[in-house]
């Protein structure tokens, strides 16, 4: 499992911009970003290379930041390579919240994943890892 | 002031019978001295010489804040300018402002009726008082000020603002009473701990005498607990002389009018009529021995009820109850009464959000649209939508069924709602008129 923070973001203009800076101000590198969004609001997830930094960072700057723990996973990158993943946690009966890609080679993509429950996303590391695949640790980002 | 713990516990039927005594000489230095109650007592048919009990005041017209406003600046001042000791003027936001002039009599007693929050609170001397209410034309600052100095405490006079410096000398100072607007209380409060000061510990906080704004019950623990003091609520109006009115004693259970000094009933605001004990409504003021301002059936707008029976303390001045908001604040949404205080005790319910909330009233079609902003707290788990949407729901079936007019709630990022160091501005109203 490896560290993310997702940070509550009104749908005003400008504030994803302000958001990067205040992390970029910290001297913190940001290795992943996603955003999702509704009308109202977005939810940005950052994965970054030092969590308790920038955490303490955006909290200064009066963003609502949260440490959310996820899976990041290596996928082989070839066709099915991801589908055979889901497969061992469609298997198991378990949900995923959300994903996305973290980053991609000509080798290798790392995906990473929310599963639901913690217990359950524990559970889900052994399998995974038993069937092969690599499941990365905060040390490997 | 021993004087003063008599006439706080004497009997009822003497408090009456003072009450009678000073209304006769009111009523004619009113009749004689002030052209527009001349005009309207004949026009109602009232004879001030006749008045001789209580119920004959229910003959008497009633005085508007409008009313005031049109005797701007000198005509509703009773006393010859040269008696004038100061004056002092509504925040006039909807207008022309109406003017509070006060003799050195009505200074004295101004100072006497806010002088009893110290003494409900227990206090005097050994008292370290910050104000923190704006000084200036407001009745909050100077009346606090005359007040805490005539309890004997020591006045530190800060006035609003500086949060930083407030919470300096809050520390440093030992200040034992804090003297602001409930709202500016929790900025203080809400600012403290951001800096990382823990104000229940850091602070030296005994009581907080905190007017000018309404507050709900859980807006008060929330107070108590961050600050770990005792809120007491102190009411009145620049029209009636300013803060002292009323004032809430250590039992939180209603606030005691100065009923030495101040007649109060409260009325249908449909009708007129006077309603029983008990049963909320207007509120309407006379006040029993002003020189320069006198008001006979001052209609407040403001909604209370008296309580009934006796106050467990042991005094006995009739108590009005919390404000439940004004007749004049009032939200009027898709034709349902609103007062903002029901909605603040929905959100009180929820501690996934901060008790900073604005309300955002639009149109769209012709109809009304209420958007409820709330900051979502540090604990709550924002990295669930459902999560989100589902807080979003519950709060919006919850404000359904308080108010019976749907509401749009939107989760907003902390700190997004302006802060203010006096009233907070919790309704932004734009719809067309």
């Amino acid at each position: 499992m490896i560290d993310q923070i997702t940070v509550f973001l009104e749908n005003t203009e400008g504030r994803l911009a302000k958001l990067t800076r205040a992390i970029s101000d910290a001297g913190v590198n940001m290795k992943a970003l996603t955003i999702a969004e509704s009308t109202d609001y977005g939810l940005v997830r950052i994965i970054v290379d030092d969590t308790d930094r920038c955490l303490e960072a955006l909290a200064a700057a009066d963003f609502r930041a949260n440490r959310t723990e996820v899976s990041a996973i290596e996928v082989p990158n070839r066709p099915g390579g991801l589908a055979d993943l889901l497969q061992i946690l469609d298997d198991m009966d378990l949900n995923v919240e959300y994903g996305y890609c973290f980053s991609a080679t000509d080798q290798k993509a790392v995906d990473v994943f929310k599963i639901q429950g913690d217990a359950a996303a524990s559970r889900a590391t052994f399998r995974i890892e038993e069937a092969g695949f690599r499941v990365l640790r905060q040390g490997d980002i | 002031m021993a004087d003063d713990q008599d006439i706080l516990t004497m009997p009822r039927d003497q408090i009456a019978e003072l009450q009678v005594q000073k209304l006769k000489r009111t009523l004619v230095h009113c009749y004689e001295d002030i052209d527009f109650y001349h005009k309207s007592f004949d026009e109602a048919g009232f004879d001030p010489y006749a008045f001789n009990s209580l119920d004959d005041l229910r003959k008497a017209p009633f005085v508007t804040k409008q009313d005031l406003r049109d005797g701007y600046p000198y005509q509703m001042v009773g006393v010859p300018r040269s008696k004038v000791r100061e004056i002092h003027m509504s925040s006039g936001t909807t207008g022309v402002a109406t003017v509070a002039a006060y003799t050195q009599s009505d200074l004295d007693n101004w100072a006497d009726c806010f002088a009893r929050s110290i003494e409900y609170a227990d206090g005097g001397p050994d008292d370290v008082a910050q104000i923190a209410y704006g000084y200036g034309l407001f009745t909050g600052g100077l009346g606090a000020h005359y007040g805490m100095l005539r309890s004997g405490a020591t006045v530190i006079p800060t006035s609003a603002g500086n949060t930083e410096r407030q919470i300096r000398i809050l520390r440093q100072m030992g200040t034992t009473i804090l003297a602001c607007t409930p709202s500016y209380a929790m900025h203080i409060a809400d600012t403290a701990i951001g800096m990382g000061v823990d104000p229940a510990k850091d602070f030296h906080l005994r009581a907080g005498i905190h007017g000018a704004e309404a507050f709900s019950d859980n807006f008060r623990r929330e107070l108590e607990r961050k600050l770990d003091y005792k809120v007491l609520d102190i009411y009145g109006l620049t029209e009636t002389g300013g803060p002292g009115l009323a004032v809430e004693c250590l039992e939180q259970d209603g606030l005691h009018v100065a009923e030495d000094h101040f007649y109060v009933e409260v009325i249908d605001p449909a009708t007129g009529k006077n309603l029983p004990d008990g049963e909320w409504g207007e509120l309407v003021v006379t006040t029993l021995d002003r020189e320069a301002s006198p008001v006979v059936r001052y209609r407040t707008r403001d909604v209370t009820r008296i309580l009934p029976g006796s106050c467990a303390c042991g005094r006995t001045h009739r108590r009005i109850d919390r404000l439940h908001g004004r007749t004049d604040d009032m939200l009027i949404i898709r034709g349902v009464n609103v007062f903002p205080s029901q909605i603040e005790n929905v959100m009180k319910a929820f501690d996934q959000v901060s008790s900073w909330y604005q309300i955002e009233l639009t149109t769209k079609n012709y109809l009304d649209v209420v958007t409820l902003k709330a900051e979502v707290n540090p604990s709550f788990d924002i990295d669930d939508i459902g999560q989100i949407e589902g807080l979003q729901r519950r709060i919006q079936a919850a404000l359904k069924a308080a108010l019976s007019v749907g509401v749009r709630v939107k989760l907003v990022e902390p700190q997004s709602i302006p802060r203010s160091t006096g009233k907070a501005k919790r309704v932004i109203d734009l719809r067309k008129e």
